[in-house]
């Protein structure tokens, strides 16, 4: 034996999941809702995903670099908040956007706050945020898909928005995605697709994704005021980022709480913060503002869900 | 009173076995030396203070160093020779014990030892006595003296004996091979137990990856014995004291409590075994089960080892390695301890050496924790290892007790699974020993 041996104390094995396949996972399910996404509103959508994917990492390169950190782009985080990004924007936003909103993603909400895992908002949808408030008109311009040979019946108006105003709304075209609304939510379909793909290789659990909508279409049913109507509460299921938002953003490991009884509350809390925003609210949309509100919650909850341990609590034995 | 019977623990992990390597080959004799080193500290508790002399004859099977307090066991010589005087060798952990060296003078010379076919007829403390002479100790690792264990406060209470033969750690087939090939032996030790606790049940706990020891024992043990063999899952750490309790019994032990405070006793194979050897042989524990296992090995293998043989030795009576090995370890790779010297004398705790080409842990290098929560998902003591690391981290003991992290049982689930690659068990694991001293000095 010529070369020294490793000494580490144990475990000696690892599992093979590491973070940055994970994040390549979350890529990949995101994939199909983006190529519906393009497929609908044409290239120029293509267009806003590359710029924002190319900022976001850079941001973070040039955030690092300056502050002589080691630079971590290579895990793929800065990939995700980038396509996640672009993929709630309308296609019409002006192509300096996803810049303004990468930039303040990646800077402002994850290295500020000392980078990844110690962001306490999606930084995605921060960014988003951030950019609905800055600029409403922009972010609020919603296009009806562009592709020549789909047909769609409602312009302009998300459907959402077109059920809260009393219409009725075309639920097949909302599962398939040919509708009007951000480039990547429209697309129940293919969001489905790529959530139950992660379910499927463990990247996620169904408890956050199924207790929200669960709890957001609840309340809708019983605050909704059209009662058990299909229509109605249908375009609540598949309309605006509910899909989106449950299954990519809500399920955000950093910002979500790390125990069970922990996102039971976090996602009954979403449902019900999201039913009020859009049924109360001024807008028809309100996953955003749901989700991002939640997670400063998370704290709060973790503090009340703390676990006791195997065989703590419950009685005493005598 | 319903009471669900699982077979299971909540959390765990699934590594990769790598049991193949080993699992055919059946037991062989390990030849030792020419210097055999006994330390005498091989077992928690009070260490055993040395009776021989530089220069005396000893035989195998003669008593060289005497319990050093009632938490202590006996060491016994495995070997004939000459007492070569005391000297320190690294253990296994790192840290230099006193061990007595004994040269073997090849002629294996043992003692007499007092046989007792008719052990039924002892009353428990008898036997208690000769579990103790016998210096057993827990052979799954803990090293706990079996003595010890055996005389809880109240006998009556206990009401199951389970005998561990999960061997949940990769690679390790030390106890899979005993099970097969001394299924009586293990049965015979059962049987003395309960003899000692008439009220209890006995139980072996095996898990379903080896079906042929199951099978075994479902054939030799008869209806009356008052044993029942437990088919448990397939997972890690199954074979940790608290998780076979729990899947075996459905009672739930927590750190600050004994397993008999639920009325049970576990003990593992190779203990029973050396139980029914003491009792119904009267031989001392001189010689336990290592394999010797690894893609790194020539000829990965199970040997009956005489306690006191050199860890290197043992390797080259395996072939040595074929590969060059980045790391080696004493035990498994999930519990056991990387070596920097394979100069280190096997104990009555050595399970295993398993030489790896490829050290997983220095590969990648920890990044930031992303909060995914896997470690939470496989933590069998239920706790939030990734808050537990980073109050060990900051020195926030406070914290550290009220989120639960003495309820760890280092078990390695949180820092395999961790994405991020965090030394999750270590952070831990450090904290608790500073803690546990401190409350040792209360």
């Amino acid at each position: 034996m010529n070369g020294l041996l490793h000494v580490s104390s144990s475990p000696h094995a690892r599992s093979k999941v590491t973070t940055d396949k994970i994040m390549f996972a979350v890529l990949l399910a995101l994939a199909p809702a983006a190529c519906v996404g393009v497929w609908n509103f044409g290239l120029r959508a293509l267009l806003l995903i590359a710029i924002s994917m190319a900022v976001c990492p850079l941001t973070e390169y040039l955030y690092e670099k300056g502050m002589k950190k080691p630079v971590t782009i290579a895990d793929g985080s800065a990939l995700v908040t980038g396509l996640l990004l672009a993929m709630n924007m309308p296609v019409q936003a002006p192509l300096w956007m996803p810049v303004i909103g990468g930039v303040f993603a990646i800077l402002v909400v994850k290295q500020l706050f000392g980078g990844l895992g110690q962001n306490i908002m999606n930084p995605a949808l921060a960014g988003r945020c951030f950019l609905l408030i800055s600029f409403p008109g922009h972010m609020t311009n919603f296009a009806a898909p562009a592709a020549a040979h789909l047909v769609d019946t409602v312009s302009g108006a998300t459907p959402l928005a077109a059920a809260k105003a009393g219409e009725q709304v075309n639920l097949l075209s909302m599962f398939l995605g040919n509708t009007a609304g951000t480039i990547g939510e429209t697309s129940a379909l293919a969001l489905l697709i790529g959530g139950i793909f992660l379910v499927c290789i463990h990247v996620i659990d169904l408890n956050i994704p199924l207790i929200y909508i669960g709890t957001e279409l609840l309340f809708a049913l019983l605050f909704g005021g059209h009662g058990f109507d299909i229509n109605f509460l249908g375009a609540h299921l598949l309309g605006g980022g509910l899909m989106l938002g449950a299954w990519f953003m809500a399920t955000d490991y950093v910002t979500r709480p790390i125990t069970k009884k922990g996102q039971y509350i976090y996602a009954v809390i979403l449902g019900l913060l999201t039913g009020v925003f859009r049924i109360f609210g001024n807008s028809a949309e309100g996953v955003s503002y749901a989700i991002i509100f939640t997670n400063l919650l998370v704290p709060l909850i973790e503090r009340v869900t703390v676990p006791v341990g195997f065989g703590r609590g419950g009685k005493k034995k005598a | 009173m319903f009471q669900k019977k699982r077979n299971t623990f909540h959390g765990g992990v699934h590594p990769y076995e790598g049991k193949e390597l080993s699992k055919d080959k059946p037991i062989v004799k390990a030849q030792p030396g020419n210097l055999l080193y006994y330390a005498v500290s091989q077992h928690i508790g009070a260490p055993a203070v040395p009776i021989v002399q530089k220069g005396d004859h000893v035989k195998a099977g003669q008593k060289i160093a005497e319990a050093g307090g009632f938490v202590s066991a006996p060491v016994y010589a495995s070997v004939s020779g000459t007492v070569k005087g005391i000297e320190k060798k690294v253990s296994a952990a790192g840290s230099p014990v006193d061990c007595i060296v004994v040269e073997n003078d090849g002629l294996y010379e043992k003692e007499t030892f007092e046989e007792c076919p008719h052990w039924e007829k002892l009353d428990a403390d008898t036997i208690r006595n000769k579990i103790k002479e016998a210096g057993i100790v827990g052979m799954g690792g803990a090293g706990f003296p079996t003595h010890v264990k055996v005389s809880p406060k109240d006998p009556s209470a206990i009401d199951y004996i389970l005998v561990n033969g999960a061997e949940c750690e990769p690679y390790l087939t030390s106890d899979y091979r005993r099970m097969l090939e001394d299924p009586e032996k293990v049965i015979g030790g059962l049987k003395i137990m309960l003899h000692m606790f008439p009220k209890a049940k006995g139980i072996i706990c095996i898990e379903d990856n080896k079906p042929d020891c199951i099978a075994k024992f479902c054939e030799l043990v008869l209806p009356g014995d008052n044993i029942e063999v437990l088919e448990l899952k397939t997972k890690y750490p199954q074979g940790a004291e608290r998780m076979l309790i729990y899947a075996a019994t459905g009672r739930k032990v927590n750190s600050s409590m004994l397993p008999a405070d639920a009325g049970c006793i576990v003990d593992n194979i190779d203990t029973v075994t050396a139980i029914y050897q003491a009792v119904r042989f009267g031989e001392p524990l001189m010689s336990r089960i290592v394999t010797v296992t690894g893609d790194a090995v020539q000829n990965p293998c199970n040997f009956e080892v005489p306690v006191g043989m050199l860890l290197s030795e043992l390797l080259e009576q395996a072939g040595g390695l074929k590969n060059e090995a980045s790391k080696i370890i004493c035990g498994g790779p999930m519990m056991g301890k990387a070596l920097f010297t394979m100069e280190v004398p096997v104990t009555k705790t050595t399970s295993a050496l398993t030489c790896l080409t490829e050290d997983e842990v220095s590969a990648l290098a920890p990044s930031a924790c992303i909060n995914c929560g896997r470690c939470v998902s496989v933590c069998p003591g239920q706790i939030l290892p990734a808050r537990l690391s980073v109050f060990a981290e900051h020195g926030e003991e406070e914290k550290f007790l009220k989120y639960g992290g003495m309820e760890c049982c280092e078990c390695g689930c949180c820092s395999f699974i961790c994405p991020a690659r965090r030394p999750l068990t270590q952070e831990i694991s450090s904290m608790r020993k500073v803690l546990l001293a401190k409350r040792k000095k209360k």
